[in-house]
């Protein structure tokens, strides 16, 4: 009996490296008919229920895309809210498909857990908050500053290695939650609020008078977030990351969700490529041959969904002319390797 | 017999004179009650002053400085000005939010329907002179799960849209969540209260395991394992619905709870109840149903239905296995960067609290008149 079960265990750990070894999840999500997608309970602009209860956010377009190049059905998507603390687990256990829940790109992530990023679609890093009436205009010109932070984040160590770096010195006010730090920014007890900028945009109006406040260009961290899946199965992955490509390259090549229609008759080889007029790219894939054109016609290229969730037309309102997150043609960092 | 009239006596009955002033009336009852003697005088004054500080702030907050869906302005950059009380504007506007969830608008319908079924099968049980209890016990134990589970889910035979359960969401989970947790957990526990009293030593064993094993775990780490470990377990491709795991996983662990309550309910009982029983001749299940466990559960009313609140009040512990119960939805809205505001997230809590408080002081004040009519003469 014993014996039994020794060997049931052990055929039962076997399965499971075995199912995790070979498991084709593109399979698994076209049999299941959606994609079970890990996004954030609530974060501004990546993920939370908008004004109808849908859930929207640049997190949540980027599972959209990727059911649209499955499915061409950017609804067949369900989402599963996550936080911090079982998002891995949830991921390795194939609750989800993919996780897209501005989570960083670091390498102990990517080399410890068996997951695989797929790519960057958020430069986030930490920045700072003033109020205008201080007079500064750089984070260079904060030296002896009362900032606000919060207690045992790596926030308050980024602030920490900022300013001895620069040889500057700072007042550390430190609260044990986000909601007290800006409570105390905005009651005057600091002049600097810092956090993750992309955050920082969106707390900003938390205060009695945002307009009164503005956010300092420098960025003093590196916080590359982006979506990731199991490793192992390197056509799911090369799924996630192309569709993520898909979405730079076409931007690049002035495809947009308003005129991918039109581009579908263009003369340029490149566009032709991408929506799968000229060539044949989708079939590697596993898909057919007009899926990235199925993801820009539903939901746009990166910039739609950037000006759509974050842009500075929204309420988070993070610029992107000129930030990391332009393209690497406008000088950001977005650069996707052709479709050919 | 001589005629006397003394001048100090007095020949008729005194009119019957009010009681001093400083002993009735208001004057009266404040003597007696709040300035009988120095230490209470002194606690009255610290009460008015702490009431005084802190009421009017309160009033101004909730009311006065509020923005509510009537004020004359009635938009988000209301509640965002420095003056701005409570956001109430707020809390109406998402409140098909808090109530539904994910659930698609077009079928709010369905489930206020469950909602009806519910009130009307429960109000019944619940009310001991209407008539049609057994009806009304078939209805809201067997009807009402099996046709809230279609209506809610669609898809099928009914013709409905199908929506999953990721999309359910809101107080309806919660309530979800609470009715199954107790409905299931009072049978459970007292088969384990039995079963661990039980003079057969597998029974018992198995029972004691059992209780001692889910009390022992934390609910949280319960739900977390049946949220995210369990799949780890399971075949590849197998899913169990992620709403039907938190049900099992509370619904069992409340169990083990209540089992221990019903457990001192029947060592409340004296010997001799049990020892009438088998006198008159009664089976084991006979004796447990006509006499041990009516008054067992008597005893145990107070204690049942301090878990039932606990159990209400812990569905929101369901939010760290991701899903939307009433406090979640709250908290999602909160990020909702078009109603941010400095106190949307305290006006989104304040009804999340008001709506907990109003179900758990409802389950409370019942369970009070439950004990005054079912008691029948043992206290002193």
């Amino acid at each position: 009996m014993k014996k039994q079960l020794v060997t049931l265990a052990l055929g039962a750990a076997l399965g499971l490296s075995a199912s995790a070894a070979f498991a084709d999840t593109l399979a698994d999500v076209q049999a299941k008919g959606y994609l079970q997608c890990g996004v954030s309970p609530s974060t501004p602009g990546f993920a939370a229920p908008d004004a109808n209860n849908n859930w929207a956010g640049l997190d949540v377009d980027f599972c959209r895309a990727m059911a649209a190049a499955i499915f061409d059905d950017p609804q067949a998507v369900r989402f599963t809210p996550l936080t911090s603390k079982e998002r891995f687990t949830a991921l390795s256990s194939g609750e989800i498909d993919v996780l897209s829940r501005t989570t960083t790109w670091t390498m102990s992530r990517d080399t410890n857990l068996g997951i695989d990023f797929a790519g960057v679609t958020f430069y986030d890093g930490q920045g700072f908050m003033v109020r205008k009436d201080l007079g500064v205009s750089s984070a260079t010109e904060l030296s002896g500053a009362a900032i606000c932070i919060e207690a045992g984040t790596t926030t308050e160590l980024n602030a920490a290695d900022y300013f001895s770096s620069t040889g500057m010195e700072y007042n550390a006010v430190v609260f044990e939650d986000q909601d007290e730090v800006v409570k105390a920014y905005d009651d005057g007890r600091c002049d600097v609020f810092t956090t993750d900028s992309s955050a920082l945009a969106a707390e900003r109006l938390s205060l009695a008078n945002p307009d009164e406040n503005m956010i300092l260009p420098e960025i003093i961290s590196k916080e590359p977030l982006g979506p990731s899946v199991r490793q192992g199965d390197d056509l799911w992955f090369n799924i996630t990351r192309w569709v993520y490509f898909a979405l730079l390259e076409s931007e690049e090549l002035g495809i947009t969700q308003a005129n991918v229609d039109d581009m579908l008759g263009s003369d340029n080889p490149g566009v032709r490529r991408v929506l799968g007029v000229e060539g044949d790219f989708g079939t590697a894939i596993g898909l057919s041959n007009d899926w990235a054109y199925k993801v820009i016609k539903h939901v746009g290229n990166y910039n739609d969904i950037y000006e759509r969730h974050v842009g500075a037309n929204t309420p988070v309102g993070i610029e992107r002319a000129g930030s990391v997150n332009d393209l690497w043609t406008r000088g950001g960092l977005m650069y996707a390797p052709p479709i050919r | 017999m001589t005629d006397t009239s003394f001048a100090y006596v007095r020949d008729e009955m005194l009119d019957e004179q009010p009681a001093p002033a400083t002993s009735t009336g208001v004057i009266g009852w404040m003597k007696a009650n709040l300035f009988s003697d120095i230490p209470n005088t002194i606690m009255t004054i610290v009460g008015v002053v702490f009431l005084y500080w802190f009421i009017p702030p309160i009033f101004n907050f909730l009311v006065t400085h509020a923005v509510f869906p009537w004020s004359v302005e009635n938009t988000i950059d209301a509640c965002r000005t420095e003056e701005a009380g409570a956001c109430w504007i707020y809390v109406v506007d998402r409140f098909n939010f808090f109530i539904y969830g994910f659930y698609p608008a077009e079928e709010y319908w369905r489930v206020n329907i469950c909602f009806l079924l519910g009130a009307v099968t429960l109000v019944p049980l619940l009310w001991p002179d209407l008539p049609y209890k057994g009806l009304s016990a078939i209805g809201f134990f067997v009807v009402l799960p099996v046709a809230t589970f279609f209506l809610l889910n669609g898809g099928g035979f009914t013709g409905l849209a199908e929506v999953p359960t990721e999309k359910w969401g809101g107080l309806t989970i919660t309530l979800i969540i609470a009715t199954v947790g107790i409905v299931a957990s009072l049978p459970i526990g007292i088969v384990l209260a039995l079963g661990r009293r039980s003079h057969m030593p597998f029974v018992k064993y198995v029972c004691i395991a059992f209780i001692e094993l889910w009390r022992a775990v934390p609910l949280i780490t319960v739900l977390f394992m049946a949220s995210i470990m369990l799949p780890l377990f399971l075949p590849e491709g197998t899913s169990i619905d992620k709403l039907l795991r938190a049900l099992v996983g509370v619904s069992l662990f409340s169990a083990a709870y209540m089992a221990e309550v019903v457990r001192g309910g029947l060592q409340a009982l004296p010997k001799g109840q049990y020892e009438a029983a088998d006198a008159l001749g009664l089976n084991y299940f006979k004796s447990m149903y006509l006499i041990i466990l009516p008054q067992a559960l008597k005893h145990s009313i107070p204690g049942i239905v301090n878990n039932f609140i606990s159990l209400f009040k812990d569905t929101s512990l369901v939010s760290i296995v991701g899903l939307f119960d009433l406090l979640n939805t709250v908290q999602a809205t909160t990020a909702q960067v078009e109603w941010k505001s400095p106190h949307q997230a305290t006006t989104g809590y304040l009804f999340a609290a008001a709506m907990f408080w109003i179900f758990c002081f409802g389950m409370s004040r019942y369970s009070m008149y439950m004990e005054r009519r079912l008691d029948t003469g043992h206290k002193e």
